[in-house]
């Protein structure tokens, strides 16, 4: 079995807000990011996914198609985006760094036809990241 | 569903690593320059990874302030900017980086409620960098 990590850039602007907590719980919970003007963050992601190395073309996945999917599902839609405005599964949930690396997955699993997703990590800011295994 | 989380914290430290178990020879062998009794400082990076469901009402793991709070006061302050060889924790122990790795992982265990303490790991210099899980295997 090998590893292989992808890694992109993206940069977004997000806020952290439930509806179902009142001003005073959203300000309490979520601190500055509930300011509903939004803020950035340049984010990183690591795409990892895993393999047998096919033996005639010595690769574990087509890097190529691999930038492809992730191009995109997720940098065409998340790349200089509003998230909680602008993509849809942001709309209803909050686009936190956890929620970021989940949505992340649930758009690339179903699209790449030989590689295993293994590990989706985004990082927010570089000391501040998420690992999703897909686990339920 | 369930996600793990990293924060990343620096703290400086000095330290000497010198062990009263074994003779003045046997410690400038082992230790080498590290066994300078004026002892010398690094800058170190922690990182702490907590685990768990993914809350749906807060879209977090656990609220990252909560965990800043407990490593500021539980860690930073017994460590940043602190000689590790007068730090209670170092009285027998040698402040090694792998002892230094196990001793977060413990406080962090004893103390952190909000998620599941999945693994410190330490970098004492860009070089080197420890990981400690309690004993479980470390998730890459």
């Amino acid at each position: 079995m090998v590893y292989l990590t992808r890694k992109a850039e993206f940069a977004a602007s997000h806020y952290y807000h439930n509806p179902e907590f009142s001003p005073e719980e959203n300000r309490r919970i979520f601190g500055k990011c509930n300011n509903p003007n939004g803020h950035g963050h340049n984010y990183t992601l690591e795409v990892t996914v895993k393999g047998e190395v096919d033996p005639r073309s010595g690769f574990v996945v087509d890097l190529k198609h691999l930038k492809e999917v992730l191009n995109r599902e997720v940098l065409d839609a998340m790349d200089h985006r509003f998230l909680n405005k602008e993509v849809p599964e942001f709309f209803s949930r909050i686009p936190t760094t956890e929620n970021l690396a989940i949505s992340i997955w649930q758009r690339l699993a179903p699209k790449l036809n030989t590689a295993h997703l293994h590990r989706v990590r985004v990082y927010e800011t570089p000391d501040l990241f998420v690992d999703f295994y897909g686990e339920a | 569903m369930k996600a793990h989380l990293t924060r990343r914290y620096m703290f400086s430290a000095s330290h000497r690593l010198h062990s009263d178990a074994m003779s003045e020879e046997e410690n400038k062998v082992t230790y080498g320059k590290c066994n300078n009794p004026y002892g010398h400082g690094h800058n170190y990076a922690l990182e702490v990874t907590v685990s768990g469901p993914v809350d749906e009402s807060t879209g977090m793991v656990c609220n990252l302030t909560d965990l800043d709070a407990f490593v500021e006061r539980e860690i930073l302050e017994r460590f940043h900017l602190q000689n590790l060889n007068v730090v209670p924790e170092f009285h027998e122990a040698v402040p090694t980086t792998e002892n230094l790795s196990t001793s977060i992982y413990d406080i962090l265990q004893r103390g952190f409620r909000y998620a599941h303490l999945e693994k410190v790991r330490i970098q004492e210099t860009v070089m080197n960098s420890f990981e400690y899980a309690g004993g479980n295997e470390i998730r890459k």
